[in-house]
């Protein structure tokens, strides 16, 4: 089934370290890109698309009201077939009130993601973030008072001034909280981005301890009983995010909004990062990115970044018995150093191995 | 140009002096004055055409040119000016390029004065029989002291210097007493016209639509246009498509090459085997007696192996050598296989620079990415069965059980210094293993060391470490002495527990330990860290004699990966990919290039 992902493309400030698409918010925007969202997604109807998963994104999509994501959700409604739909709001502490927590539940909302980034208020200062500690913990607490059971929080690692002990308390804090998920991600230097200088690059914790930090992080949920289901997503109680695993498993996806990226009907497009341009649009353009995408490393890139791994029958379906035989048996002595498991048909990466899989996926597909 | 009949009017030279002693500039001054080049195709450093030899400044292969002059007794003559090497490493080239001529122009530095290469060169030359006409070039400068240098040629070299033409080649200064001077001083051709031809190879280059061009020297009969040529070393015979002369940018066309000029032969040759340097041309109908001397063949002190970065780029490097060793006789090659690189060749070179310009030119003319494995020289190694073997590869190097004795080839090494470098230069050669021979006062500023170095002490950087110990004011030159018995040890090098033959080399026991540890040192600086630790290992047998590692990476991950940086990562991967090709693969380890190149210049710091 399809997954529909909706990028809102605007923020009241830029994060220092984001490279996502994103403008300043006004609310004169934000009327026009419903508007303009809503003309996109149409153009889907008549073409028999069933999808079980919506996905706010952005951008900053909890600056929208209940009454806009409602319009959008109802013509996607209006255009696909929707079947006991996941439908993710990703929000930041600091657009989270009661109210709109109520107006995003009656509009369908039933998953959200907040950026809750750390428990240490010097590094959300570092991260340029609008809210501190106790705000991004009351939002998880009034969220759940909302009668949101599937919430997922962000967490970073390489931040200004953490450390082990500080990791620590961020994941205690969170833990205590009515979390079902988690995105960790080591931070990455953007180019282009208000991080991306000398100074801040020296400042921040080096590979090394971040990959400490990041098996910390691993010990500490695993004990907790969640899912590493992903290089970077934890869940509970089966919580995965069911939109995220599309992009991870070769399902189709719909992108609407500017740089929104899509992949249906055996084609990658997506549409160019420029608000203006989609908004005067009728129909949002799209750019061709890959007419014939070679899905067979595409399962190597991707399953290898989930615990479920890739499968020698899903690789000889794809490339070829020659190829799956290839891939197999180079993956074998990486079992010995530790950095992958092989049980049955199945190949996967470990903790270890998560955090070289680059170098991993490039020796298996070399 | 119009022809200027008879022999008398004609000179055949060469300009001889060490590097950097204006050679080049020289020749562009005559060639200015003699018209022979358009201002516009004015270069600096015409003759030397080749790119690297603009940027080092020194010439690598002879070039010759003929001039027309206009002079004071108002008659016009013809100079042909073949320029050579000035680097101890191409004494061949030069020899070849001097019997070619009936004199040499020696230029000697107003400041320098006599260097290594310049006492080389000069008694090359009177070897040849050549007529040696002393310039002292450079009076411009404010250090020039010509009275003392012409002082120095006399009594050290032994020839009449006293009147020596004073010039400065870069100012233009007394260019023409040069001319002059060539004219009364440097003998005209001999040799018959009417005699069988008799023509000596001195070059040959590769033209792709002309084939293999000959050089030559015509010592007597004539040759024209569709006459058939017989190679007299391999009896291949050709017919003969242009004759002509080189001009300085362009050959140019005549009718006939007579005896006693310098000109070019083009004959359809397609092959580079058929034409050798030093060989005979004579004609098919008419041949004569006897071929004339010749050269006598080079050996390769040096070797080396040369691989493709790519190994799928192998043809193409065999196809790069091939047309090289046209322009470069003494350049060797044979294929050899690697364990650790593939395909590629062991190459044969004169010396260490010879073994750089050739590695530089398949880079840069071919555009190849080579892998060089370090350079070795010719052992000679005594098995306790009584036999001797020559070994220049140190994977073929036997087992030390089977070994009775060892030796390694030494040189007699002038090196030419102010006398205040004197101490560091004994400490340089000392720690090179070399013994003392004695030392010469020139004159109260310049000392002439007489040492005896290990050939294998010099080939790695030895001129880099004399050059940077004597602000460069030291000269150096050597020649083969042959073998002394000496304790040599193979040093192996291990990645992960597994040899490296492209790392291994014979070395001196005494130097082992210090060479072992700093190529692992170096190797570690050099491989990237790898998805586990990488142990390096430096061994004599089995006796690990330094160790380093290389600690795992720990990490490399896209964090995030999302509908928008599918493409995206895939295009990182295809990079990453197309990066992965400039390592090669040792076993487990990828080791890039750069990691081959560190271990061959060792004591640069």
């Amino acid at each position: 089934m399809t997954g529909i992902y909706i990028h809102v493309p605007f923020c009241l400030r830029k994060c220092p370290y984001c490279d996502f698409y994103s403008r300043s918010y006004s609310h004169e925007l934000a009327e026009s890109y419903v508007s303009a969202a809503k003309r996109s997604i149409s153009a889907y109807s008549g073409m028999g698309i069933t999808a079980d998963t919506v996905y706010f994104g952005g951008g900053t999509p909890s600056l929208l009201t209940p009454g806009q994501l409602s319009e959008i959700l109802d013509s996607v409604s209006d255009t696909v077939t929707l079947c006991s739909p996941e439908i993710t709001l990703e929000a930041n502490p600091s657009s989270i009130s009661s109210e709109k927590l109520c107006g995003w539940r009656s509009a369908g909302v039933n998953r959200l993601s907040i950026g809750f980034q750390s428990a240490d208020d010097a590094q959300l200062g570092f991260l340029g973030r609008l809210h501190d500690t106790d705000r991004a913990c009351r939002a998880v607490l009034d969220a759940s008072a909302a009668g949101f059971d599937n919430i997922s929080c962000d967490l970073m690692i390489g931040l200004k001034g953490q450390d082990s002990g500080s990791l620590d308390r961020t994941i205690d804090r969170m833990l205590s909280l009515p979390v079902s998920h988690l995105s960790a991600y080591m931070l990455k230097i953007e180019q282009g981005t208000a991080f991306d200088t000398d100074e801040v690059r020296s400042s921040v914790p080096d590979d090394d301890t971040v990959s400490d930090m990041y098996l910390q992080l691993c010990g500490r949920m695993s004990a907790a009983g969640y899912e590493h289901y992903e290089i970077s997503n934890w869940a509970k109680n089966g919580r995965r995010s069911r939109h995220n695993m599309k992009y991870w498993t070769l399902e189709p996806y719909i992108g609407i909004g500017p740089a929104a990226h899509s992949d249906l009907g055996g084609k990658r497009f997506y549409c160019p990062a420029d608000i203006t341009q989609f908004i005067d649009s009728k129909v949002q353009k799209t750019v061709q990115e890959d007419d014939h995408p070679d899905r067979t490393r595409e399962y190597v890139m991707l399953g290898l970044r989930l615990s479920d791994g890739i499968t020698r029958e899903k690789l000889s379906q794809l490339g070829g018995k020659d190829f799956a035989d290839s891939v197999f048996s180079k993956a074998a002595p990486l079992v010995k150093n530790g950095l992958m498991t092989i049980s049955g048909d199945r190949a996967a990466l470990t903790e270890q191995g998560f955090l070289l899989s680059n170098a991993v996926i490039l020796h298996l597909l070399g | 140009m119009a022809d200027i009949t008879g022999k008398e009017n004609i000179r055949n030279f060469c300009i001889i002096a060490h590097i950097d002693h204006g050679k080049s500039t020289l020749a562009d001054r005559i060639l200015e004055l003699t018209d022979t080049v358009a201002l516009r195709d004015m270069e600096d450093q015409l003759l030397d055409n080749m790119d690297i030899e603009r940027e080092r400044g020194i010439t690598i292969k002879a070039r010759a040119v003929r001039l027309r002059y206009h002079a004071d007794d108002g008659n016009d003559y013809i100079f042909n000016l073949i320029d050579t090497p000035g680097h101890v490493d191409f004494n061949y080239e030069v020899s070849r390029s001097l019997a070619a001529c009936e004199g040499a122009v020696l230029i000697v530095d107003a400041s320098q004065g006599i260097e290594a290469q310049t006492l080389a060169n000069t008694y090359l030359a009177i070897e040849h029989d050549l007529e040696v006409l002393p310039v002292v070039n450079k009076i411009d400068l404010p250090s020039a002291d010509p009275e003392r240098v012409c002082n120095e040629i006399e009594n050290v070299i032994g020839i009449p210097a006293l009147d020596a033409p004073r010039i400065s080649a870069k100012a233009g200064t007394n260019i023409k007493e040069v001319l002059e001077r060539i004219i009364t001083d440097i003998p005209a051709p001999k040799g018959d016209d009417s005699k069988p031809l008799r023509a000596l190879i001195f070059d040959s280059y590769y033209d792709q639509y002309k084939g293999v061009i000959i050089y030559v020297r015509v010592m007597d009969g004539c040759l024209k246009a569709g006459d058939v040529i017989r190679l007299m070393a391999t009896d291949a015979e050709f017919q003969t498509v242009e004759v002509g002369y080189m001009g300085a940018t362009d050959l140019v066309p005549i009718g006939e090459l007579h005896a006693g000029e310098v000109g070019y032969i083009a004959a359809s040759i397609k092959y580079i085997g058929d034409t050798q340097v030093g060989d005979t041309v004579t004609l098919a109908e008419r041949p004569c007696d006897e071929p004339l001397p010749g050269y006598k063949k080079v050996n390769p002190m040096v070797y080396s192996g040369i691989y493709p970065a790519d190994g799928a780029k192998y043809p193409d490097l065999r196809d790069a050598l091939d047309k090289l060793v046209l322009n470069d006789a003494s350049l060797s090659f044979e294929p050899e296989t690697s364990a650790a690189l593939g395909f590629g060749f062991r190459c044969g070179f004169l010396g260490l620079l010879h073994m750089e310009i050739i590695q530089e030119r398949l880079e840069r003319e071919y555009n190849l990415d080579l892998i060089t494995t370090a350079p070795s020289v010719i052992y000679k190694v005594n098995l306790t069965d009584g036999t001797t073997v020559m070994i220049d590869n140190p994977s073929n190097y036997p087992d030390p059980a089977l070994i009775a004795s060892a030796e390694e080839p030494m040189v007699k090494a002038d090196i030419y210094t102010p006398p205040e470098f004197v101490g560091s230069i004994m400490e340089l050669c000392q720690d090179r293993r070399g013994s003392f021979k004695n030392m010469e006062y020139l004159d109260e500023n310049r000392v002439d060391l007489h040492y005896e170095l290990p050939l294998n002490e010099i080939v790695y950087d030895f001129f880099d470490a004399l050059k940077s110990r004597t602000k460069g004011y030291a000269s150096f030159d050597y020649e083969m002495l042959g073998y002394q018995t000496s304790k040599l040890v193979k040093l192996d090098i291990m990645l992960n527990g597994d040899v490296v033959d492209a790392l291994s080399f014979i070395v001196h026991t005494d130097k082992a330990y210090a060479r072992g540890r700093k190529i692992c040192e170096r190797l570690k600086d050099n491989i990237p860290r790898q998805m586990f630790e990488v142990p390096i290992q430096a061994a004599i047998g089995g006796k690990i004699i330094a160790r380093e590692t290389v600690k795992a990476m720990r990490k490399d991950v896209l964090a995030k990966c999302y509908g928008g940086d599918i493409t995206r990562k895939k295009k990182l991967l295809e990079k990453q990919k197309e990066g992965k090709k400039r390592m090669r693969q040792l076993g487990t380890v990828e080791v890039p290039q750069e990691a081959f190149m560190s271990v061959l210049k060792l004591d640069e710091d």
